[in-house]
């Protein structure tokens, strides 16, 4: 228990996926724009990053098992693209309200650093079954987390007299330094928590 | 000759004009991920330039072949499959590259840069044109990741090429060069820099700047072209959602 806390919030906070860890930049700076669609987007990432983790992890063992390991990242990119397509289908055709609510944000999950990252990640710090589960769990709502505020911080934006060379992009990647900078704050928290 | 000045025209509008992570605003995770250190932006740039470059090759070649519909897993496997040999070649040989970079080097397989230019180039061009522009795309790459990570390497640890000695180890064993050590700045680094924080800054500023020098050659600002450039624009709804993309579309 103590160790699953311990990684969620680690995940969620300390090791936040957009804010320290630089996976999903994409979707943070392209679809920040209104709150409705980043908490869309993250909700997506979620499903998607729990599901890759559960499906990739028996996965793993059998590449591991066959001496196969150096096959990881192709096979652990198909799957993903595979599953995507098959979540896609499966919500269209059985739960639709759901679909309505994540369908558009699944394709572009596929090419998105932070559902692979997670899975190698999980991989590349031994983590058992239930570990990796709450560790993409946790990395999925720190990506929430981090949408959900910049989406806030730029909305404010928008009425701010901006100098025109920082207009746009730059100022944009200003504001994501600054609310990075206020995660810094929760540096050794989790360890000090649990020490 | 008008055929070998539009060749060399696709090698080089990657470097500035069409610069993918200035301009085209592409590959920003690793842009900001790697760039605390010169030599691990050295190491991910030439790994992601040889992918890009092999890449658009084997498309290119094949993209009478491949069909519409499967194209973009046929690119990801193709992008994957690079990715993978780039991995086993710097576990073999430069180690030190792979464990600075970690878990962006396999990574490369979902860089944009990389699938976007096989969508938007290799699949429509001859081979040798998409050869040249990935590698002009990959240098591009490389030396705006050289750029970043001097900026942020010498104000964040007062250090610069630090641990280049791992990389050159390839070539010759016996080189002690291992970077040079900035006065004052060494002993008093500004850490935010190699921080999270500092990449977005610098980044931020970088393109203000590059924005700034294109605005005098009268070209257009980067924007975020998350959508026109995104190899999924074409399955994705959002473009009809965000009105931002529509204008995109729209030009």
């Amino acid at each position: 228990m103590k160790i699953a806390l311990s990684l969620l919030l680690t995940a969620i906070l300390t090791n936040n996926f957009i804010l320290c860890k630089f996976l999903g930049i994409c979707p943070f700076l392209g679809v920040s724009k209104k709150l409705n669609t980043a908490a869309g987007m993250s909700a997506a990432v979620i499903f998607v990053m729990v599901l890759a983790t559960a499906v990739t992890y028996p996965i793993n063992l059998l590449l591991v098992k066959n001496d196969m390991e150096y096959l990881q990242t192709i096979v652990f990119i198909l799957v993903i693209a595979a599953l995507v397509q098959l979540v896609e289908i499966i919500l269209k055709k059985y739960m639709v309200s759901l679909y309505n609510a994540l369908g558009v944000y699944l394709p572009l999950i596929t090419t998105n650093c932070a559902v692979l990252g997670v899975v190698l990640l999980n991989i590349d710090n031994g983590y058992n079954f239930w570990q990796s589960m709450v560790y993409s769990l946790g990395g999925g709502l720190g990506f929430m987390v981090a949408m959900i505020m910049f989406a806030g911080v730029r909305e404010r934006l928008e009425g701010c007299d901006i100098p025109k060379a920082l207009q746009g992009l730059p100022i944009t990647l200003i504001a994501a330094s600054l609310v990075s900078m206020s995660f810094l704050g929760f540096a050794g928290l989790v360890d000090n928590m649990f020490a | 000759m008008a055929e070998k000045k539009s060749l060399g025209k696709e090698f080089t509008k990657g470097l500035i004009a069409e610069n993918p992570v200035f301009r085209l605003v592409l590959g920003t995770c690793p842009t900001l991920a790697v760039s605390t250190s010169v030599s691990s932006a050295i190491g991910m740039g030439i790994a992601a330039t040889i992918v890009l470059l092999c890449s658009n090759v084997v498309i290119s070649a094949l993209r009478k072949v491949i069909p519409q519909k499967v194209r973009i897993p046929a690119y990801i496997v193709v992008i994957a499959s690079f990715v993978t040999i780039i991995q086993l070649l710097v576990k073999a040989f430069v180690p030190a590259l792979d464990t600075a970079l970690g878990v962006y080097l396999p990574l490369i397989v979902v860089n944009c840069i990389i699938l976007g230019r096989a969508e938007a180039f290799a699949s429509k061009n001859a081979v040798l044109a998409s050869a040249l522009d990935g590698l002009g795309m990959g240098i591009g790459f490389t030396s705006s990741l050289f750029l970043m990570a001097t900026v942020r390497e010498i104000l964040g640890s007062g250090t610069f090429l630090s641990g280049i000695k791992d990389l050159l180890a390839v070539f010759s064993s016996d080189i002690t060069f291992n970077g040079f050590k900035i006065p004052f700045l060494n002993e008093n680094p500004l850490t935010f820099f190699v921080l999270a924080p500092g990449g977005f800054f610098v980044f931020g500023i970088m393109i203000a700047l590059s924005n700034k020098l294109a605005d005098r050659k009268g070209k257009p600002k980067a924007e975020l072209h998350g959508c026109a450039s995104c190899p999924m624009a074409a399955s994705c709804a959002l473009i009809a959602e965000d009105k931002n993309c529509e204008e995109v579309k729209a030009q």
